[in-house]
């Protein structure tokens, strides 16, 4: 089969992209990992119902969803891909079937994804993600039962601390790591935060919802780790513990580029969010002229700019596809990039204010884990960096670091910076992982049924 | 552990986490299921034979490695649940079952 636009991933962005791409006559499949649409922030909208705990800004992505229903786009949910050919052909599986779809020009809308944060002890189980707590109100009804401490900074945090306390499970602490330092950086952005207000007083409103459900906030929270014998017991910091059952850790989110990157794209690395991002032009398009990114894989910036860069992507493509002409598409685009700079316009605030301390990065004890899946401790990367491993890809072979089942997804950021630090060198000198097909696993039974389309079968 | 929370949709998805029932709401994932029937880990990990939960919830980590339905390695926090699933925890490195699942 064939598309003229094939887009991964139905957050805000693939399906804002989706929808308006269609209404421009574009022949559109949108591809989905998920069982219903709305990517993670938006995860499992459609079964939300008046009394939910999540807030206006959830609802909000209704409209998205609704429109993507009501569209002609070709959705395909439950749907994994893990390959993509630089000329068009994407590796389709689901339901333990492969299949190839070919598109003229592919869209990746793979979002973001929590930062690491690799602090001792944090692979023991009652440790989670910070947005796990919130998955797992937005689509089971669950909160965490017992002592559940929130530690970290950034927006997110503060919503998932708000949520949790009117699902009837408030946290018995909010540890903020912002370090002393920030808060200076941060405000001499202030004077050009005006266009941002409106986020800016959501923000405000969040803070205090936390306060007025009374969560003890602690700031400047240093040296946090997590202690137990099988699982979590306690939450110690420099000057300070819990007990505590449960421990979700927050340091924002950050581009999720293992697409982008196993495509070879180009890539920078962003010193202002301390992440790897794929170098975009302002219509999304990346260094292969077939391949556009739009959304939060693009750069964080939340989920309205996301569905804004979405529907840039979607005039961008209807173009050069021939269905709208150059001037319809620049008109267009006016509105568009109006709102994205309003979007955007507290970014450099918000980046500044909760730049995560250079421990997040690059942990101080050896021991910490850095590679979950196979078990490789900050130390050992170090170590191997000091025998000579010169980067990411060469470390593989010293220590299996990145070899395992998440293929680097989780150790990639830590990895880059542990090297960069070890070496003495810039993290952009040093690199990333170069990830590899399958994106994620297929069993050989799927690989081995692919239909290629091709007659070589029975020969 | 994780509990209901007030006000929830009705946990109408039955599944089976080694052998307990587990009720979950329509849209819930495999691993919330196995976090609703108690269980404090959901894998063992293949190096160090290490407890594990589920820590991204979100397609990442992959440290919710489940066997459903006969099929070992699964993301389990990006299955959803279906009535009857059969869902089994990870020990260690997967077995290759002479027999297709």
């Amino acid at each position: 089969m064939t598309v003229e636009l094939a887009i991964i991933g139905a957050g805000p962005a693939g399906m804002a992209a989706a929808v308006l791409a269609a209404e421009l006559g574009v022949e559109t499949a949108l591809i989905d990992e998920q069982a219903s649409p709305g990517g993670q922030i938006y995860r499992g909208i459609e079964r939300s119902r008046p009394n939910s705990p999540l807030g206006p800004d959830d609802l909000a992505g209704r409209d998205l969803v609704a429109a993507l229903r009501a569209s002609r786009v070709e959705y395909r949910p439950s749907t994994t891909i893990w390959h993509i050919d630089p000329d068009g052909a994407l590796y389709l599986e689901s339901n333990g079937r492969s299949e190839v779809l070919t598109a003229h020009r592919i869209l990746l809308a793979t979002g973001a994804f929590e930062r690491p944060v690799p602090i001792p002890g944090w692979t023991l189980p009652g440790v989670m993600a910070a947005g796990a707590a919130q998955i797992l109100l937005k689509s089971a009804d669950l909160v965490p039962e017992g002592r559940a401490v929130l530690a970290g900074q950034g927006p997110l945090l503060y919503l998932i601390a708000a949520q949790l306390a009117r699902a009837g499970a408030p946290p018995i602490a909010l540890l903020e790591t912002t370090p002393w330092e920030n808060h200076l950086a941060a405000a001499r952005q202030l004077d050009k935060v005006w266009p941002g207000r409106r986020i800016l007083a959501k923000g405000l409103g969040l803070i205090f919802a936390v306060r007025r459900a009374g969560v003890p906030v602690r700031r400047g929270v240093r040296g946090l780790r997590a202690i137990g014998q099988r699982s979590l017991e306690r939450v110690a910091w420099d000057g300070g513990e819990l007990a505590a059952d449960h421990l979700f850790l927050h340091e924002g989110v950050i581009p999720n580029v293992q697409v982008s990157l196993a495509l070879q794209l180009r890539h920078e690395w962003d010193e202002s969010q301390l992440c790897w991002r794929p170098a975009l032009d302002p219509w999304g398009q990346t260094s292969l002229p077939n391949i556009v990114i739009a959304g939060d894989g693009g750069g964080i910036a939340g989920a309205e700019a996301a569905a804004l860069s979405g529907r840039l992507a979607a005039l961008d493509a209807a173009a050069r596809l021939g269905h709208i002409g150059e001037p319809e598409r620049a008109r267009r685009a006016v509105p568009i990039r109006a709102a994205l700079d309003r979007e955007r316009a507290l970014r450099p605030f918000l980046d500044r204010l909760y730049r995560p301390a250079a421990s997040v990065l690059v942990p101080a004890e050896d021991a910490t884990i850095a590679c979950r899946c196979e078990e490789v401790s900050v130390g050992r990367i170090r170590g191997a960096a000091r025998l000579g491993a010169q980067g990411p890809n060469q470390l593989k072979a010293f220590t299996r670091c990145g070899m395992g089942p998440c293929q680097g997804r989780i150790c990639g950021p830590i990895v880059s910076a542990v090297i960069a630090d070890a070496l003495g060198k810039p993290i952009a000198e040093i690199g990333t992982y170069r990830p590899r097909a399958p994106f994620k696993p297929i069993t050989v039974g799927a690989l081995a049924d692919l239909d290629t389309g091709e007659s070589d079968r029975g020969a | 552990m994780f509990r209901r929370r007030p006000d929830a949709a009705p946990a109408t998805i039955a599944v089976i986490v080694e052998g307990r029932t587990a009720l979950v709401p329509p849209g819930a994932s495999a691993a919330a299921a196995v976090l609703v029937a108690g269980f404090r880990h959901i894998r063992e990990t293949p190096v160090e034979g290490r407890e594990r939960s589920p820590y991204c919830m979100m397609g990442i980590c992959f440290d919710c490695l489940a066997e459903i339905d006969g099929v070992p390695n699964r993301q389990s926090c990006m299955v959803e649940a279906r009535p009857g699933m059969r869902i089994r925890r990870q020990i260690r490195a997967r077995k290759i079952d002479p027999a297709p699942p």
